[in-house]
């Protein structure tokens, strides 16, 4: 098997990847086949003022031919595309692991529910462009944007969906392998759309246990609103110095920084839920 | 009729129409001068959309280094760079990729009057280029420049149904295209929403940070739809009912099929584009919320109006390219097209289905699913008319007696493009796959080998007909050399960014180095950029061929290539009302090798009486 398309470490893409070979395989045979006879026609049928062209206005067969059979191959392809598709974008698989992520010129917004298991609520835990999840588990994901389209892409993960201010839309991911994964923005977004991009930490149990329980110490998670509101103000500042650590990165264009900074300080102003109409 | 008495004819015509300078010139209603000013109009614009590449192909093999003969752009797009900057910037690559490729040719450039780039002024720069090469460039070229020359000519009628309102065409497209070029000079610089606009982006000024520039963009465009507008409504009358007496419908050359359809399309298409574009217009400067979510917008209607007419527009800009390379491959195959209604028909069946693929633009935009599926199929039915005009253009080389002249090799050069970027479409069609490739290099790969490819079309057309257009001949060796380069250039430049995409590389990024899973593929950044200056520099021979062509190139006869459609009939250039005589029509355009005469071509309107002699094959 060839191995053009990036590394794949999600249970859907290699069936992606197989369409995507299935097509070059047709699509190389038409390219052969279609340059080979211009090229043998070019050289066979070059001029020759001893012989005259074929008089002919053409051949019903032939125009039958070629367009019954590109049809039932587009129709074939077409059909098997159509179970993948479903497999991914219609069918949503059971999970507990949730993450909103909200575009914002120029960063992901990446709010975790905390143990409660609701957004909006105080032990929500919001961070800039560093996505936890734990690997082999379906991840599902509620996708919006502060300002304008962007696209969260994950080549690795075969993942790419635009994100709509005004709307959230569900989607849902899940990650084999564990590692680092880069997922930029895929949409214009801004002159910083070039740049933009988190990155998907994939965690074994035992790492996505041992974030999880730092983030959320066990002992506190009894749902005191002392405590949480605590552990709100403790990750919102470790949210603000996460920003810090990720400016140096955007040095290189200054626009961006202004930007960033500009962003960095509207976080305290904007509380972790942000309001999303359906 | 007898060459000397033709020529004495179309003097003593010409005499009584004498004009003066401007209205011959400048406010012409003459169909053929029209077509001329739309030529050289967007010959012009191709330099500008050109040389935008280069400066954007530059920043993606080198990023953020300077950018050669720039210094004289003016901040905030730019900023200068001393040579010592300017080669400190190629070093600091190596600490992404090392050894950096093309480093020494980046620093022995960039320190040539170099310039930083400034990532909002990359975006204008793409937007633009996309902008004036779609609708300033291939546009006016086709449809405006051969559209007009052709339509009376070949359908043998003096000039267009409505001269006026082709002449203010013309002078309405004036305007749009110095408003697009000024934005650049106005404060925030030009668009920078890429040519597709995407609310809300484009919807509000705060959020891209270009105002006037892009009230501009949007203004010209609509200034553009109208004169558009009037060269459809033109050439959908004309074709109607000026046609010679004789000339059905099916006896019509294909390539005024295509202006035909392509007409219709336009006038179908516009008014979309200018209730979107109205509606952008005023969430832009009036406040309404017609894309804005704040006020009860939705962002994804500027999408479906804008792809409504924006896959239409994909046609619009083919099927004239399409038809001329079936006219060219005909006359040079000494060969009747194959399969002529089949052509015709797949034609108008491109132009209906062209209405019900939008979607396929708009996969991952977050519209149902289920549409999704419903837009993938239409789409895998689209790809069928054009599977049958390629089988039929190669149906037609086939037991031809072909003549490798410089518009033959364009037209092949179209038709070898067109077969690849028609077969990278399908996988753009295929939902699952569009998840990964969609907004990246290989959609830039698959829409420049059809839509950049059509300027093969442009050229064989160019080449093709200049010989009507200014009555002389183009150089056939520089044609040739000029065809060489261009092909292989192309190539090298467009074929590439299949690898980046099916990498992951996403379009309108202006830095690639940004993102590490991108690094081991920069050398093909470096490759294609190398290819594109090749493939520009390549033009220098056309140039050269063209101006030196319209100055002392030699003087065309009536019919220099045996060509059997009207317009061959008629003198090169033909005087003002085209024909001494209206021409009648006996037989279909492609006559050519035919058993009633001996010659291996039959002109259109040759009557064949009883002298005429069945030639020995």
């Amino acid at each position: 098997m060839m191995q053009w398309l990036p590394e794949d470490v999600s249970p859907y893409g290699g069936s992606i990847d197989s369409l995507f070979y299935f097509i070059y395989y047709i699509t190389a045979a038409a390219f052969i086949l279609v340059t080979a006879l211009m090229i043998i026609f070019l050289y066979q049928y070059r001029r020759d003022d001893s012989r005259r062209a074929v008089y002919t206005h053409g051949h019903s067969g032939l125009e039958l031919v070629w367009t019954i059979i590109p049809a039932l191959v587009f129709i074939g392809l077409g059909l098997a595309s159509k179970a993948t598709w479903e497999k991914i974008k219609i069918e949503v698989p059971e999970t507990d692991v949730e993450i909103r992520i909200t575009g914002k010129q120029f960063n992901w917004e990446v709010l975790y529910p905390g143990p409660d298991g609701e957004f909006e609520t105080a032990d929500d835990y919001q961070v800039d462009n560093d996505m936890h999840v734990p690997v082999r588990t379906p991840v599902r994901v509620f996708l919006g944007s502060k300002d304008v389209i962007h696209s969260l892409f994950m080549p690795n993960l075969r993942f790419k969906q635009d994100m709509l201010p005004g709307r959230q839309i569900e989607a849902w991911f899940q990650a084999d392998k564990p590692g680092a994964y880069e997922a930029p923005c895929a949409e214009l977004c801004g002159f910083g759309h070039s740049g933009m991009k988190g990155t998907l930490y994939v965690d074994t149990p035992e790492d996505y246990a041992a974030w999880y329980d730092k983030r959320w110490p066990p002992a506190e998670t009894n749902g005191s609103d002392a405590s949480a509101a605590e552990t709100t103000e403790e990750v919102l500042a470790s949210g603000a110095v996460m920003d810090a650590e990720t400016m140096p990165e955007a040095e290189a264009e200054p626009a961006a920084t202004e930007e960033e900074a500009a962003s960095a300080e509207d976080v305290p102003a904007d509380s972790p839920a942000q309001e999303t109409t359906e | 009729m007898s060459e000397a008495g033709a020529t004495a004819a179309h003097d003593a015509h010409a005499e009584h129409h004498e004009l003066g300078f401007i209205r011959t010139y400048i406010f012409s209603t003459d169909h053929k001068m029209i077509g001329r000013q739309f030529l050289f109009a967007s010959i012009l614009m191709l330099v500008v959309g050109g040389l935008l590449a280069m400066m954007m192909r530059w920043e993606l093999a080198w990023p953020e280094t300077a950018v050669p003969f720039t210094s004289w752009i003016s901040e905030p797009f730019m900023y200068p760079a001393d040579e010592d900057s300017a080669v400190g910037a190629v070093e600091d690559l190596s600490e992404f990729v090392d050894p950096y490729p093309g480093a020494n040719f980046a620093k022995s450039l960039g320190s040539v009057a170099g310039a930083h780039m400034d990532p909002a002024f990359y975006n204008s720069v793409f937007t633009m280029h996309a902008t004036i090469m779609i609708f300033f460039v291939v546009m006016p070229f086709m449809i405006g420049g051969f559209g007009n020359f052709l339509i009376p000519l070949m359908i043998g009628a003096g000039d267009m149904a409505f001269p006026v309102l082709n002449m203010l065409s013309f002078w309405t497209a004036v305007p749009a295209t110095i408003m697009i070029v000024y934005s650049f000079f106005v404060e925030g610089g030009a668009a920078a929403g890429g040519w597709t606009m995407y609310a809300t982006l484009s919807a509000d000024p705060t959020l891209s940070g270009v105002d006037t520039g892009a009230d501009l963009w949007v203004i010209s465009l609509l200034v553009l739809g109208v004169s558009s507008l009037m060269g459809a409504i033109n050439y959908i009358t004309t074709v109607v009912n000026m046609r010679a007496p004789g000339m059905t419908w099916f006896r019509l050359p294909l390539v005024i099929w295509s202006l035909f359809v392509t007409a219709i399309l336009l006038l179908l298409a516009l008014p979309v584009l200018t209730a979107a574009l109205g509606m952008l217009l005023f969430d832009r400067t009036m406040g309404t919320s017609f894309f804005m979510p704040g006020g009860g917008g939705e962002p994804i209607l500027w999408q479906h109006l804008f792809w409504f007419f924006g896959h239409p527009e994909v046609y619009v800009l083919v099927l004239p390219a399409m038809g001329v390379t079936s006219d060219i491959l005909s006359t040079f195959s000494r060969k009747p097209i194959f399969g002529y209604k089949a052509m015709a028909f797949s034609m108008i069946a491109l132009a209906f289905l062209s209405w019900i693929v939008w979607g396929h633009h708009m996969f991952v935009s977050g519209m149902n699913p289920v549409l999704g599926t419903a837009f993938m199929l239409t789409t895998m039915v689209i790809a069928v008319p054009s599977a049958i005009k390629t089988f039929n253009w190669l149906g037609t080389l086939w037991g031809g007696n072909i003549r490798f002249t410089s518009p033959m090799l364009f037209a092949l050069g179209f038709v070898s493009n067109f077969v690849i970027g028609g077969l990278s479409g399908i996988y753009m069609a295929s939902t699952p796959v569009d998840i990964f490739i969609h907004d990246t290099y290989f959609i830039v790969a698959h829409f420049h080998y059809v839509v950049a490819g059509i300027i093969f079309g442009m050229f064989a057309a160019l080449y093709y007909w200049f010989p009507k257009i200014f009555g002389r001949m183009m150089n056939e060796t520089l044609g040739k050399v000029h065809f060489a380069l261009t092909y292989i250039f192309f190539n090298c430049a467009f074929f590439p960014m299949h690898f980046l995409g099916v990498a992951g590389h996403m379009r309108r990024i202006y830095n690639p180095l940004q993102y590490e899973f991108l690094h081991d593929m920069q050398w093909w950044n470096v490759f294609i950029t190398m290819s594109a200056f090749c493939l520009g520099a390549s033009q220098l021979v056309f140039f050269t061929n063209f101006i030196w062509s319209l100055i002392a190139g030699k003087k065309a006869d009536k019919n220099p290539w045996e060509a059997n459609t009207l317009e061959w009939t008629a003198p090169s250039p033909p005087g003002h009302g085209n024909f001494e005589t209206t021409p009648t029509v006996y037989r279909g355009p492609y006559e050519y090798s035919s058993p009633l005469v001996k010659e291996d071509w039959l002109a259109q309107d040759r009557k064949l009486g009883p002298e005429a002699v069945t030639a020995s094959p």
